[in-house]
């Protein structure tokens, strides 16, 4: 079963059997940036230290930077977020995936919250 | 950009103004956000479906925060502006300026003729500004800012209110809406016909309550700057300062060629040498070739070279494109000329478009 955690800039994070770990925000970060219209991913490649800017989401207004939940190199991106921004807002936590990474160290998602920590998280954000 | 951010109800000292709407548009479960001293709402449902609601049926926005006064003397307020006032027939409205010594903006303003008095809308962040400067200079001028202000607009409006279809763009009555005494003129912020609605601040919300079961839409700041910058008309404060003249925005329209020949306005020796000598830059429309915003701020390059700044930009639903406003050196305003955009530091090709981005929809 996959493993899910979550990151106070709300973004979370998947881990997956093949060794790599999904990324993209929470269906709550989408609701609070309203209609996404761009969104710009990272070259694959790229290292990325955790709370670095490693995407650019654009809503009508105005631009938000994601950060890196961990540290680690960008294996895979999202095309079809880039074709398709709305399905950031339509499928946050699932379709709407931002980028896959190889993770610097597996170990360090200790430092995330799960899923009930998340919620609880969010519960004190009022 | 206008600041939108969230009510900062942590920052001491801050204490946000409500408009007479309130809790209607916390009923209607709008997220609220900071706008010029208010709490106003930026969105209800979404900013895109709010927008495409005004481009093709009918959008209802709160507009309370802007400041409705009122003016006895038009030869008073004609020193002050470079319109003709005293040529405005009763019943009419016309967009006229403030402007300072220099020539520059100190606020962009509508002022309707209602037969025994003017009465103007000033921008919210600049109602303070405006009225001291008038009163400074003479004019007496009777504050309503209690007063609620409504707009509804888009190609259904006239459905939505019957009452003002007799109305023309740009005229300007008092009306009965649904059994509440008004004052209604048929303009808007959106490119689209439609009309704003004044009324005693205690009714705003049963007058908002009438046109939202009429069908009206509600629709937040968030679709309002998205409508307007389409529409291809400035936001004060972003797009038109004091330091701005409205030579260099190119809203010569604004510009009566009677009083400028008259020169008997506040800034009329200044714009009439900016008239005769030219100036070095000018406000333009940009359109942008990719799907990524410049947003106020962003560097505008030709060659390499820096020539100007974007002072608005959104993603505009209706063109599904990236557009924006900003200043350019005087050469390179013409229509069609390829200019670069610097975001996040890449250049982004736009392209100078004469506005509006979406043609107006008024009924004349």
């Amino acid at each position: 079963m996959t493993q899910v955690f979550f990151s106070k800039d709300h973004e979370w994070i998947a881990l997956g059997d093949d060794g790599l770990a999904t990324v993209g925000i929470t269906s709550h970060a989408q609701n609070a940036l309203g209609d996404i219209v761009f969104v710009e991913l990272p070259e694959i490649g790229r290292n990325v230290a955790t709370g670095e800017s490693c995407a650019v989401v654009e809503s009508v207004k105005a631009a938000s930077d994601i950060y890196a939940p961990l540290s680690g190199t960008v294996a895979e991106v999202n095309q079809a977020i880039m074709d398709e921004p709305g399905l950031v807002n339509s499928g946050a936590e699932d379709a709407g995936w931002f980028l896959k990474l190889r993770l610097a160290d597996v170990a360090a998602v200790s430092t995330l919250m799960d899923r009930a920590a998340y919620d609880q998280y969010l519960s004190t954000l009022a | 950009m206008p600041v939108f951010a969230p009510p900062a109800a942590d920052r001491l000292g801050v204490v946000l103004q409500k408009t007479p709407l309130d809790a209607l548009h916390r009923r209607l479960g709008a997220r609220m956000v900071e706008f010029a001293g208010y709490e106003m709402p930026l969105q209800y449902q979404g900013i895109i479906a709010e927008h495409q609601a005004c481009r093709t049926s009918a959008a209802l926005f709160d507009v309370s925060h802007m400041g409705q006064v009122e003016i006895a003397d038009p030869a008073g307020l004609e020193r002050l502006v470079p319109g003709d006032i005293a040529g405005l027939k009763p019943g009419r409205q016309r967009y006229t300026l403030l402007l300072n010594e220099a020539g520059g903006i100190i606020d962009d303003l509508m002022v309707a003729n209602l037969g025994t008095r003017l009465q103007a809308v000033l921008n919210a962040g600049r109602k303070a500004v405006d009225v001291a400067h008038m009163r400074a200079h003479g004019l007496e001028v009777t504050t309503r800012f209690e007063r609620a202000l409504l707009a509804v607009q888009g190609p259904q409006a006239a459905e939505i209110l019957p009452e003002a279809a007799g109305l023309k763009f740009m005229d300007a009555a008092p009306l009965d809406v649904a059994g509440i005494p008004c004052i209604v003129t048929r303009s808007g912020y959106t490119g689209e016909d439609g009309f704003e609605i004044g009324c005693a601040g205690e009714q705003g919300e049963t007058l908002a309550g009438a046109l939202l079961a009429r069908g009206a839409v509600p629709a937040g700041l968030g679709a309002r700057d998205s409508l307007r910058l389409e529409a291809g008309l400035c936001l004060y404060g972003n797009d038109i300062t004091e330091q701005t003249s409205p030579v260099v925005a190119q809203l010569n329209f604004a510009l009566s060629k009677k009083r400028l020949a008259a020169g008997n306005f506040m800034g009329a020796a200044a714009i009439n040498q900016q008239l005769a000598n030219g100036v070095e830059t000018l406000l333009v429309g940009i359109r942008l070739e990719d799907r990524a915003p410049a947003r106020a701020g962003a560097e505008i390059q030709h060659g390499r070279a820096r020539v100007g700044e974007v002072t608005s930009g959104c993603f505009a639903p209706t063109l599904q494109a990236p557009i924006a406003l900003g200043y350019v050196a005087a050469a390179c305003a013409a229509p069609g000329t390829a200019l670069q955009l610097i975001v996040r530091g890449k250049p982004l090709t736009g392209i100078v478009t004469a506005l509006p981005f979406v043609p107006h929809n008024y009924v004349r």
